[in-house]
């Protein structure tokens, strides 16, 4: 039988799984795996400058492209910094395999030198993880971590390679076939659950379909497009799944939940057939429980038979893909009169739109209203926080457009390497990163990946000097009491400060000067006239990426809120 | 709130006991008993579970313990005729010629046995529900002092004559 070394089949592997790009650091336990990439050709080795941006970079390739992002990272403190991109991953459902390299199989347990349990460490937070033990079982590992990252519910999969196994000969294939005997994930609709949920529809006076992420994972848009437009059945969204059908759509009511639309909050909780697909009805969709869709049978479709039932009692489950279940409601799609039903939520559009009011400095909605009026095709990747709210309220999207971000964990620091995984995975799809002064903190050495990689990304800084989400908690539920928001402060300040005055030192850090550093460009924004010729900059970069700093009010708030525990239609309008 | 049975079909490699245990702990479910050994296929262990909920949280453990990678098979035991047994040895130390004369009456009333003894100390083995034992243990520890007690949890199998 023909032998290879571990290292020359793990790259045979990548490359029948079709992977062409590896975002790798390396370190003591995997640098025979790093020489094998060396003398690659057809695998590109992305460096980013730190592990769990590493992972957020494999998680934006993922999102944006559809395809298994790989990621490659040493022993030890390498493993460990994926802990947080690994659980960003699994809470959005992305596939990924994520390779950390492990001291050998005979020093495990004596605690070695960078020698860390991630199987265990992970085993919470991701779809399934494990360590090789044996040179024999290296490709079948492989194999199996590749098919139970992209099917199912995908998610993220850890495999733990001891430096012995690796450079072991052995076998030289890799496996063509899966067969794992207690992962079976489900295919095909139960037509006949489907026409009862159906029923439910045509029977009904004020139907509503919820679409969560899973349809964007599905990437069922179009399907789902159709059948709204055959049964003229309003949508409203999750964040997740937002843009599975187009924003400027007259049948899009708008994003449900603790920031959601006016109209589509008393939508979900005055319709009386609420027909969910690929959402898991998480707090932040729901808010107080009891009170969520009080008035509605509930439709429940998802392709993990977990998620249903799980956190709201359903009246119809069903357990499919959300392209196959769509695929199967179109076949029997009919037009529901829903004139009466969309006159009501078209009043509660009018009566409370989404607008910001007019503030001092820049207004975050002029920035994203100027996203959305040039550019035609975009992907669009938000980090955590109040900028990411905004974005998921007033960003238009279209067919030509995406928007990735981290709504299950809300990962600060996820915006900038997502970023960049997004554009390494669409070289001519613009890529605009809206962040805030306070994520883009938490990975702000990506910088110096984005400048490497030479990639145009836009990087919109909405800078308030403030954590701007906690700061709004404050000052709505502490009596402002701004505890630990304030970026500016230094220990000279009032420890109890009261908000920001014409004695407080300037921004920190200067993000301009600061791109400079890192050879990229740097434009500061403070009038609404300068949003335009600071994008036009941007634009003509097509080489390196742009921070552009728009220093915003302070006092902006994300509006409406729903405070958490209190019903859907208890929201705060204004302040 | 009530207790039930599951037994689980998983693979037999190592992890898979902290992957299961794991999730009863990271989503806060009851776990009161959990037992696991190698079956006729020596790839294969089977674990019995004991667990303490209510009817909604019970469908999500079945769901969750499906859903792991590891899991080839769950069986839910509520409606199934079993045999259930659990192994549960209790010494008793400082027993004078009498308690080990009522040692042995209680044993042979509980249909369990005594496996060893010496002047001062007797051991008995008992292999019945967990609910018998239960039973044994409160009485041993209401007539006699120092006592030790190891209990292995429940193993179960369906039944073949559905008594």
């Amino acid at each position: 039988m023909k032998q290879l070394k571990g290292t020359s089949l793990f790259v045979k592997a990548l490359k029948e799984e079709g992977v062409d790009k590896v975002f790798g650091y390396p370190g003591g336990m995997v640098t025979d795996i790093f020489d094998e990439l060396y003398k690659e050709d057809d695998i590109e080795v992305i460096l980013p400058r730190h592990e769990q941006a590493l992972v957020h970079e494999a998680d934006g390739y993922a999102r944006s492209t559809g395809k298994v992002g790989v990621c490659l990272v040493t022993s030890g403190p390498g493993a460990a910094n994926m802990v947080t991109g690994i659980a960003t991953a699994y809470y959005d459902s992305v596939p990924l395999v994520c390779f950390s390299g492990q001291v050998p199989l005979n020093l495990i347990g004596g605690d070695a030198f960078q020698e860390v349990d991630i199987i265990g460490i992970t085993r919470g937070i991701c779809k399934y993880g494990v360590i090789l033990k044996d040179r024999k079982d290296l490709g079948r590992v492989i194999k199996e971590a590749f098919y139970i990252a992209r099917t199912g519910k995908p998610g993220p999969v850890v495999i733990d390679l001891p430096k012995n196994i690796m450079v072991e000969m052995g076998d030289a294939e890799y496996p063509k076939e899966v067969n794992i005997r207690g992962y079976k994930p489900s295919t095909g609709v139960h037509i006949g659950q489907l026409k009862k949920a159906m029923g439910l529809l045509w029977k009904a006076e004020k139907p509503l379909l919820l679409i969560g992420g899973g349809v964007n994972i599905a990437r069922a848009g179009e399907a789902l497009t159709k059948f709204v437009e055959e049964t003229q059945i309003p949508v409203v969204t999750t964040i997740m799944g937002k843009g599975a059908i187009d924003t400027t759509h007259p049948y899009y009511i708008g994003n449900v939940g603790m920031h959601g639309e006016y109209a589509a909050n008393m939508a979900v909780s005055e319709c009386d057939v609420l027909y969910s697909i690929g959402t898991r009805f998480s707090d932040r969709v729901t808010s107080k429980i009891s009170e969520f869709a009080k008035k509605a049978k509930i439709v429940h479709i998802d392709i993990d038979s977990a998620a249903i039932s799980k956190n709201i009692k359903v009246d119809i489950p069903i357990v499919a893909d959300a392209g196959e279940a769509l695929n199967a409601m179109i076949k029997y799609a009919k037009c529901c009169d829903t004139k009466e039903w969309m006159e009501i939520l078209r009043k509660w559009k009018e009566e409370f739109p989404l607008v910001m009011r007019p503030s001092k400095g820049v207004c975050p909605e002029a920035v994203i209203e100027y996203i959305n009026r040039n550019f035609e095709r975009a992907i669009v990747v938000t980090d955590v926080g109040q900028h990411q709210m905004w974005t998921t309220q007033f960003l238009e999207l279209t067919k030509k457009k995406q928007l990735l971000t981290s709504g299950g964990m809300g990962t600060m620091g996820y915006g900038l390497p997502a970023a960049i995984g997004a554009r390494i995975g669409n070289p001519d799809c613009p890529v605009i990163c809206i962040t805030g002064d306070g994520g883009m903190q938490m990975n702000i050495q990506e910088m110096a990946t984005a400048v490497a990689q030479e990639l145009p990304v836009i990087i919109c800084i909405m800078n308030n000097s403030y954590l701007g989400m906690v700061r709004q908690i404050q000052e709505l539920f502490y009596a402002r009491h701004y505890s630990s928001v304030c970026t500016r402060k230094r220990k000279g300040c009032d420890a109890r400060c009261g908000g920001p005055s014409s004695k407080c030192p300037p921004y920190t850090p200067d993000f301009v000067k600061l791109a400079e550093a890192y050879d990229a460009f740097g434009i500061r924004v403070e009038k609404e006239e300068e949003i335009a010729p600071a994008f036009e900059a941007a634009l003509r970069n097509t080489k390196a990426p742009t921070i552009l700093e728009f220093l915003i009010d302070q006092k902006e708030m994300v509006l409406p809120m729903v405070q958490g525990g209190k019903p859907l239609t208890d929201m705060i309008m204004d302040y | 709130m009530k207790k039930r049975w599951i037994s689980l079909y998983v693979e037999n490699y190592s992890g898979v006991l902290v992957k299961v245990a794991g999730l009863f702990s990271a989503k806060a479910y009851n776990l009161d008993s959990l037992t696991v050994g190698p079956t006729e296929d020596p790839t294969v262990s089977r674990m019995t579970i004991g667990v303490i909920s209510d009817d909604a949280t019970f469908e999500q453990i079945k769901k969750q313990l499906n859903r792991c990678v590891e899991v080839i098979k769950v069986i839910d035991f509520t409606n199934i005729p079993i045999h259930r047994d659990e192994l549960l040895y209790i010494k008793i130390a400082s027993a004078d010629k009498s308690d080990r004369e009522e040692v042995f009456r209680i044993a042979q009333a509980f249909k369990a046995e005594v496996i060893d003894c010496d002047m001062e100390q007797i051991l008995i083995r008992c292999v019945q529900s967990e609910q018998r034992n239960d039973s044994l243990i409160q009485l041993v520890h209401d007539n006699f002092k120092n006592i030790e007690v190891v209990r292995g949890g429940s193993v179960a199998i369906e039944s073949i004559s559905m008594l």
